[in-house]
């Protein structure tokens, strides 16, 4: 189709590119190994792209999708259990497809995406421009337009070697963080060419902010910044992306290393573009939360035709009913169970009374017994759980049992055959294996492709982890006291490190909690107060309730006095991270300079916020007199004296400190009130603030109300003895 | 032979086929090409032939059920095996009569019987099954008696000519069939010229045609009047999700029709002013309802309240002679919400991680609608208009009752 467009143009190239299309079949990629521990302990016993996906293993997903996009062949890489995968696709059938070709390449050795990719050019197996996904791609999108933008750009420019796909959603952090879990994504694209130039995946880690090199404004005509942007992890690619890995031997994640390797270096000249798909649906399982949330999306029938009642591949069929509820026609269900939408029920499974399931996936052969509750759970196959159990928001692998009265709190996850006691609560987002936890535990993130995690994924094949389990049971299972899941259980219990602990609820199926969801918020309250954020703008949080979830209707309300207010915490932003940074004097000053400019404020208003974010830096230092906090003063006033001197060239942007201290004095930093005229007779002795200003700051004040005299009389000594002091001098 | 079903099950399951048409043609072809592979015993040929399409026509239903087309055309293609054999037996039979005694019918003439079509002694063979319909009645067909009667007769000699004409019949049976599933073909083929030929009697001078969603039969009626110099204007709905209406739009102006695209929520406004309602359909069931695009049964009941003719284009591959209660019947299909709505702008309204975990928006985006028999003026299908109260009786001429249920016998 892509060349018959451009054939009909009657172009000399295009016709090239007709017979390159007929000479090629298009491949694919899989990368059935996601080189992470985000599904431990699941993954040590079967790979995850097997894992039951609404009752069909995730692969058949991508493998359909690729198939019905019109790849030719696909190479499946398997790494970690690629006995059990290799098994599953012959077994299912996936082998023998008409126009449709599988091969599978077997590693043991390659602990990352790069090392997989390294081997894949060692077999010189691709011809062409081929597709690369990971065997955990939920996808329906057409292939045709984006391979064939792809293909023009590379007849114009060979450097062009790479279309990643991408797809919006909403930049807020509580949907981002709600639906996949995922960090936020800033993306640099030339609106124009949609040319890649940027890419950082780890915005949380930015602490707000985000430096751009400055040669992108230079290079490129406009840039547009986006964080509204979701990356699919479908990447159109060319040949050389495999000699590209295989060229820097060091590169092993694909974003991190490979895509801002490309964007960072520029001897080479590699182009990355970007393709935005908008009516069709592409997503990427990477950890607990986005399986919950495409499971839901599957359900919810985005990814249309791969919906549990079409059988696009061996799935079993299931029928649709009201409100989205899928049932298989032969399950056996009580008359007093009650099914709520939004679920899946596998073919075999029989439900027994009183129970009831809402917004969740049952497998196949499941026997649940009376008076459970199931609740936003995944219940894979061959799972007994019997009378009165209570499930909440939890994964649980197949052929678990769960004997009568026990219970899971949300975000737990049991693993393949374990056996839950007799009345025993499973504790919130505790993970239970038959396995024992490795030792060696990697916290970091970053470690994630290091020998020592992905020597566990790897190692043990399936008659080996079998063998494992038995020697296990047979030593242990005398001694009851090992396992940790109640009477009669069997598994072991994970433990998560302290600072996992806290992150538990990212990365699961259950729901966000409450307090989560708005520290969620009010972190994205503080990140829109720095410079750097790009557009979002919300008014200071005394304003915005912690309950709020939208803050669109308050966007609207801005008004001036905002604006002074927001100039004066981006400026005491800025000066913090001067102090923090040791920045020096001059880059201050040319920050707030353009802050000033960005925010139109007179440079009284400079003075003023920036006296402020000196004092108030005063007063955070620790101290426990007044006198301590006067020293605490004057070393500070010392250190930033020439900064605070540039921003006050004229009288009048001396009475603005002083108004603006009085008013700190009366509002925000009481502390200082008994100090006001030390403090005042202090700036005067450092030539801060001039006596004209004083004076003139007195006289002003003389007709306003008793309330704001206040510190004028506290302050009366001092103006007397500075007006003798000039009547002096005029005498002179 | 497996590999062709199953490449074609695939296509099914996976929504690869569309249109009833194009999945009726597909389907007869597969079918055609089974028939033509299939190993036959040398007796009851026509039975074990009936139960491998069963086998096969089961799985194909099963692969898109609601694509009820595919179950049409099984239907068909077992009821052309049950004609064929009958007058396979009937001519054997017959032919006999003729050398055992043509005296016992005078007004019979021998080269009547030779002469004798396939089609009217199957005809004829169905009169035996059944009450006699309005069209086998009113078709002058001319020997009803002619098969009970000789096969009663000839007994003794059935043997001997049997074992005769054994290889002869043996191929003849599939080659018939083949040859009656080659004419479905061709009629699946030319039902729009067929339907579009009957265009002028329905459309007159300075009528308004309001049609829905996008039809290829109701395109090609269209055209055929506009061909033959009426001169009307078309309304088309647009027939939200899919706007399929704006492709016939663009069709229609193409061909020099005046046309004027209107929202399906516009319809009842505009009802008023329209002369006819010409509409296509998914398929027709046994009791005159039909399956059609959604939105269909707002624009029928407009019609209704408007005393608007609503006519229905239908080939007769849509005939269904399933009831729309029975069970196996799936009466729609719920596609993806993505034709209603942009994924990432509400990708904040599909929000799982919050709060109970079910998010409060929620998408339905039906293919099809039901529109009760009451609400069809007219049916007009490759054999002419008929009234929706007539349809049982129309399919009952295509289907043999024995076919309603498609599953192959224990194969014990």
């Amino acid at each position: 189709m892509v060349a018959k467009k451009g054939g009909s143009k009657g172009m000399g190239a295009a016709e090239d590119a007709e017979e390159e299309l007929a000479r090629t079949p298009l491949q694919a990629i899989i990368l059935a190994d996601s080189f992470t521990t985000k599904f431990r302990p699941i993954t040590l016993e079967r790979p995850k792209v097997l894992l039951p996906l609404v009752n069909a293993p995730m692969i058949d997903y991508t493998l359909a999708w690729l198939e019905s996009a019109g790849v030719e062949e696909v190479f499946v890489f398997c790494c970690a259990h690629s006995k059990q995968v290799i098994d599953y696709l012959d077994k299912s059938n996936w082998f023998g497809q008409p126009n449709f070709s599988v091969t599978t390449i077997e590693s043991h050795n390659a602990i990352s995406a790069g090392d997989a990719l390294r081997l894949i050019y060692e077999q010189h197996v691709i011809r062409g421009d081929f597709i690369l996904v990971s065997g955990d791609t939920v996808s329906n999108m057409s292939l045709s337009q984006a391979l064939k933008e792809h293909k023009e750009r590379r007849r114009k420019d060979s450097n062009a070697v790479m279309t990643m796909v991408i797809k919006q959603s909403k930049a807020s952090p509580v949907t981002r963080q709600s639906r996949l879990g995922t960090e936020e994504l800033f993306m640099v694209i030339d609106p124009e060419t949609k040319q890649l130039l940027y890419y950082e995946d780890r915005g949380d880690n930015l602490k707000g902010y985000l430096s751009l090199d400055k040669a992108l404004l230079t290079d490129n005509t406009s840039i547009s910044l986006q964080n509204d942007k979701q990356d699919c992890y479908i990447d159109i690619c060319s040949p050389e992306v495999l000699s590209l890995f295989t060229d820097n031997f060091d590169y092993q994640h694909l974003r991190r290393d490979f895509v801002k390797g490309l964007l960072v270096d520029d001897i080479m000249g590699y182009k990355i573009y970007t393709h935005e798909i908008h009516s069709s649906y592409a997503a990427r399982i990477d950890n607990y939360r986005s399986y919950h949330t495409i499971s839901k999306d599957i359900i919810q029938r985005w990814t249309y035709p791969l919906v549990p009642d079409v059988q696009f591949f061996g799935n079993s069929a299931t029928k649709l009913e009201r409100q989205g509820m899928y049932r298989a026609p032969d399950i056996k269900q009580s008359r007093s169970s009650k099914i709520g939408p939004f679920t899946v029920i596998g073919s075999g499974t029989s439900i027994g009374n009183n129970t009831e399931i809402s917004n969740s996936v049952v497998g196949e052969c499941c026997s649940i017994g009376s008076n459970v509750t199931i609740e936003g759970c995944y219940i894979w196959h061959n799972v007994t759980i019997e009378d009165g159990c209570k499930l909440k928001h939890s994964i649980v692998c197949d052929g678990v049992t769960m004997k009568s009265g026990a219970a899971l709190e949300p975000g737990v996850v049991l693993s393949f055959k374990v056996v839950i006691g007799r009345n025993f609560l499973v504790p919130a987002y505790s993970k239970v294996s038959l396995h024992q936890q490795p030792i060696r535990q990697d916290s970091d993130e970053e470690l994630e492709y290091a020998d020592n995690s992905s020597g566990i994924t790897e190692s043990p094949s399936v008659s080996g982890t079998l063998d494992l389990l038995n020697e296990e049971e047979r030593t242990e299972l005398p001694d009851s006291q090992a396992y940790e899941v109640g009477d009669g259980g069997v598994g072991f219990i994970w433990l998560v490190s302290e600072a996992g602990q806290e992150e538990e609820w990212r990365h699961s199926v259950a729901p966000i909690p409450v307090d989560k969801l708005v520290a969620i918020m009010q972190i994205s309250n503080d990140e829109a107060d720095l410079p750097n954020e790009d557009g979002a703008f919300l008014p200071p949080s005394g304003e915005l309730g912690p309950d709020s979830i939208t803050n669109d209707s308050n966007e609207d309300a801005e008004d001036i006095r905002d604006d002074s207010v927001i100039f004066e915490r981006e400026v005491e932003a800025t000066f913090q991270r001067a102090v923090e940074e040791d920045v020096t004097d001059d880059h201050v000053i040319l920050e707030v300079n353009s802050l000033r400019l960005s925010y139109n404020m007179a440079s009284a208003d400079c003075a003023g916020a920036l006296f402020s974010s000196v004092m108030k830096l005063a007063l955070d230092a620790p101290h426990d007199s007044p006198n301590e906090l006067y020293k605490n003063v004057v070393s500070t006033v010392r250190k930033w004296k020439k900064l605070l001197k540039y921003y006050l060239p004229s009288i009048d942007e001396e009475i603005e400190v002083i108004l603006k201290f009085e008013e700190m004095c009366l509002e925000s930093a009481r502390e200082y009130s008994p100090l006001f005229v030390q403090i005042l007779h202090h700036l005067y002795d450092q030539d801060i603030i001039q006596e004209e200003a004083i004076l003139d700051w007195a006289s002003e004040k003389e007709g306003a109300e008793e309330s704001d005299k206040v510190f004028v009389k506290q302050s009366e000594k001092f103006i007397q003895w500075l007006k003798e002091a000039s009547e002096e001098e005029d005498e002179d | 032979m497996n590999a062709l079903v199953n490449e074609f099950i695939i296509k099914l399951k996976k929504r690869k086929i569309e249109g009833s048409k194009t999945t009726a043609k597909l389907t007869a072809e597969v079918l055609r090409s089974c028939i033509s592979q299939q190993r036959l015993p040398q007796t009851n040929q026509a039975d074990a032939l009936i139960d491998a399409i069963r086998g096969i026509g089961e799985k194909l239903i099963a692969a898109n059920p609601v694509e009820l087309a595919v179950g049409n055309i099984v239907r068909r293609v077992l009821n052309i095996i049950r004609e064929e054999d009958v007058s396979l037996t009937a001519a054997a039979v017959g032919g006999l009569g003729i050398s055992a005694g043509s005296d016992d019918e005078d007004d019979v003439k021998p080269d009547d019987h030779q002469g004798l079509s396939a089609a009217a002694v199957a005809a004829a063979a169905r009169n035996t099954l059944r009450p006699p319909s309005l069209q086998t009645l009113l078709e002058d067909i001319p020997q009803s008696t002619a098969v009970p009667r000789t096969s009663s007769s000839g007994g003794d000699s059935e043997g001997k000519s049997k074992s005769a004409d054994k290889n002869s019949t043996s191929k003849k049976l599939k080659h018939n069939v083949i040859e009656a599933v080659n004419e479905l073909i061709q009629d699946i083929a030319t039902c729009h010229e067929q339907i579009a030929e009957q265009a002028v009697e329905h459309i007159h001078h300075n009528e308004v045609i309001l049609t829905l969603g996008n039809s290829r039969t109701v395109m090609e009626f269209l055209c055929a009047a506009k061909e033959k110099k009426r001169s009307f204007r078309v309304f088309v709905a647009e027939g939200a999700p899919r706007y399929q209406g704006h492709a016939l739009a663009k069709e229609l102006v193409a061909r020099g029709l005046q046309t004027t695209v209107i929202t399906d929520s516009a319809v009842f406004a505009i009802i008023s002013r329209v002369n006819m309602v010409v509409v296509g359909a998914h398929t027709v069931m046994a009791n005159g309802g039909v399956i059609a695009p959604v939105g269909m049964n707002m624009v029928a009941l407009a019609a209704q309240r408007h005393a608007v003719p609503f006519v229905v284009l239908a080939g007769t591959h849509k005939l269904c002679p399933l009831y729309p209660h029975n069970p196996e019947v799936l009466l729609n299909e719920l596609k993806s919400p993505a034709e209603l709505l942009d994924f990432g702008e509400f990708s904040d309204c599909l929000d799982f991680g919050s709060s109970s975990g079910s998010p409060l928006l929620h998408v339905v985006n039906p293919a099809f609608d039901y529109v009760p028999p009451n609400l069809v003026s007219l049916f007009i299908t490759d054999t002419g208009g008929h009234n929706a109260s007539f349809m049982y009786r129309l399919i009952a001429d295509y289907y043999s009752a024995d076919d309603i249920v498609v599953k192959q016998k224990s194969i014990s």
